[in-house]
């Protein structure tokens, strides 16, 4: 067994270039999956990648490694970030990202546990997600155990009642192993979440039910970074970080706009996107990206892919 | 009538069946096996979601506090939860009102335990018409339906304490996801300590030829008096316990319909995707032969003595008793 853990990234720089790359990557498998979600995952790409290259204990070559952090993402049709983050973790070949929804593949259009080591459930059906944390963080907290447990939740499955069943019973047993994270974006399929079922003040419903509770800009490294990090010190309650995020964001035409919630770019949109995030990183990086020529509306690296 | 099974012949002498023990009800093995499973298995758990008097998980949750999970009223995070355990290794039992669980988390059941494939067991309680005056809300009727469509779920109907008991060590030792459904009432016993269990396999209680009565669940105490019954008669019937309606014991179920030809089936839920059903299903691909489902059909419950609904919803051994004389008869 490889015991060698994921070299993390400190550097706040190099993790938002590696959440820039998420991003492109998985806009690349969604355009060839020509279904999923797009909205949703580029929001978390932030969080993802501060997670699994600065926060998580784990080991892409040895998934099951006992000492490993459990990610459970509640929300699974934002999978295409999660897939993304774990290929450029070296869970799998990034070229796999292209096989995403299609048959035979070992990324689900929403995941599924025994089909892809790395992943913890199997999710897609709302608002069970932290149940299912709650179970494991019981389990390791009966058996003395270190490990923490990440649950990754939306906004709109607290329209849940099971998400509230396990809210109470995560405060009940004092779950502070437990960290819960919200992709606070504000939209769901038909809109906007405070028409469809306002959730405000979600931070003080929280704090009504026990919980210890953190706001931040989910797309902030520094300040995802520092919640996270602080996190781990939680004490006698469980916490959550409600993680207000731009859906879709790093495409202009996307952030914001309900309608990318579940589906994906064309051929035409992705490659605008893409062009898109490339300006980001030479910005980034403050130098051309070496593959494209910024002085170009589209980007060059475009047709070398 | 009890006195007239002593009389029965053709008797499976293997099974070391008894029919002079008192009522209990079956969930109390279940109550009886986990206070020993929580000694051997620490990773034996039980969760409850406030029913833990009635479920028989008293004794086990005072036995072993740390390893028993009070839900409260939530049946939904109850079987999440359990799954979120499994994860880590342990073996949960999520036990309720068969009603609620899985009649009220049938989703959360289908993705979080039998798709993501963790070794959780179902246990619902209080399944059944002979659940009696709490009325229709509470005689579960659908929950062997709901359970059986699942892949990856195995379905158990114990007909007694003894059954019960080992069944329930049963589930502990198999790996993966299973549902175990119990009745209400106090019901006499016919198994004992020395009567082999197996997950799978069907019990024939009694040779016989004319035609094969298949029960699963307390009930088949009725199939063995009708069976008693029809003896008088000089129809010689079969008697199969069907304890697991999945996976089902295909050889037992087609030897008996070779040998038979007439089959009824006996359950206390709906014909539909019952025991009844899964019969009918499996012989009508493989080896047709007429069969009447004696079942609930298409319709709930209500209030009343548990023996009142029984009469009243045709489970009785005189109505087991009329059907198999139909048939028998038509034949002839």
């Amino acid at each position: 067994m490889n015991n060698n853990t994921i070299k993390k990234i400190s550097n706040i720089k190099q993790l938002e270039l590696m959440a820039n790359t998420i991003r492109k990557d998985l806009l690349l498998s969604l355009m060839e999956a020509k279904s999923g979600h797009s909205a949703g995952p580029l929001g978390m790409a932030d969080i993802f990648t501060a997670l699994y290259f600065n926060i998580l204990n784990h080991n892409p070559k040895n998934p099951l490694w006992e000492k490993r952090d459990y990610l459970v993402l509640s929300n699974g049709h934002i999978c295409p970030v999660l897939y993304a983050t774990m290929a450029n973790a070296g869970y799998f070949p990034k070229k796999e990202l292209l096989t995403l929804r299609k048959l035979g593949t070992r990324l689900q259009g929403h995941p599924h546990r025994e089909a892809l080591p790395g992943l913890e459930t199997t999710s897609g059906p709302l608002g069970s997600g932290l149940s299912q944390a709650s179970g494991m963080a019981y389990a390791l907290k009966l058996d003395k155990k270190p490990n923490l447990v990440f649950c990754l939740t939306s906004d709109g499955e607290h329209e849940e009642g099971n998400t509230w069943e396990a809210i109470l019973f995560a405060a009940k047993n004092q779950l502070n192993n437990l960290i819960v994270i919200i992709d606070r974006n504000y939209i769901q399929i038909d809109g906007d979440t405070e028409n469809i079922m306002p959730l405000n003040p979600l931070d003080k419903k929280y704090q009504s039910f026990n919980w210890n509770v953190v706001k931040i800009n989910g797309n902030n490294m520094k300040e995802i970074i520092a919640a996270l990090k602080k996190s781990q010190k939680n004490k006698n309650k469980p916490l959550v970080i409600i993680a207000n995020t731009t859906p879709g964001k790093g495409v202009s035409f996307m952030e914001n706009d309900y309608l990318w919630h579940g589906k994906p770019p064309t051929k035409e949109q992705g490659d605008i996107a893409i062009a898109e995030l490339c300006k980001i990183e030479s910005k980034l990086k403050g130098k051309n990206c070496k593959l494209c020529n910024l002085a170009n509306e589209q980007c060059a690296c475009i047709e070398q892919r | 009538m009890t006195t007239s099974l002593t009389n029965l012949k053709n008797l499976n002498k293997q099974l070391s069946l008894n029919f002079n023990q008192e009522k209990v009800p079956t969930r109390n093995g279940y109550g009886d096996a986990l206070v020993e499973l929580g000694k051997k298995n620490k990773n034996i758990m039980v969760l409850c979601a406030d029913l833990s008097e009635s479920t028989r998980v008293e004794k086990f949750a005072k036995t072993y506090p740390s390893q028993f999970v009070e839900i409260g009223v939530a049946e939904q995070n109850l079987v999440t939860v359990a799954s979120g355990l499994a994860a880590m290794g342990k073996i949960p039992f999520a036990s309720s009102y068969a009603c609620f669980c899985p009649g009220r988390c049938w989703e959360q059941i289908r993705t979080t335990i039998c798709y993501n494939n963790q070794n959780v067991k179902i246990i619902g309680a209080h399944a059944g018409i002979s659940v009696g005056p709490d009325g229709a809300t509470h005689q579960m009727l659908e929950d062997i339906a709901l359970m059986r469509s699942l892949p990856n779920m195995i379905v158990v109907v114990p007909a007694d304490y003894n059954q019960t008991l080992r069944a329930t060590n049963a589930l502990a030792a198999h790996k993966g996801p299973a549902y175990m459904r119990f009745a209400r009432d106090k019901t006499p016993q016919l198994t004992t300590k020395k009567t082999p269990f197996k997950i799978g396999e069907a019990q024939v209680l009694k040779g016989g030829s004319d035609i094969c009565l298949i029960g699963a669940g307390p009930i088949i105490y009725e199939c063995l008096e009708a069976a008693s019954l029809l003896q008088e008669k000089n129809i010689n019937a079969m008697v199969i316990n069907c304890h697991t309606i999945k996976p089902l014991d295909h050889k037992t179920i087609l030897d008996a319909a070779k040998k038979c030809q007439k089959i009824i089936t006996v359950e206390e839920a709906q014909i539909a995707g019952g025991l009844g059903g899964v019969i009918t299903e499996y012989l009508s691909e493989i080896y047709p032969v007429p069969i009447k489902r004696i079942g609930v059909r298409d319709h709930f419950g209500e209030s009343g003595e548990p023996a009142q609904l029984l009469h009243k919803f045709g489970f009785s051994a005189q109505h087991i008793m009329d059907e198999a004389t139909k048939m028998v008869g038509k034949k002839a």
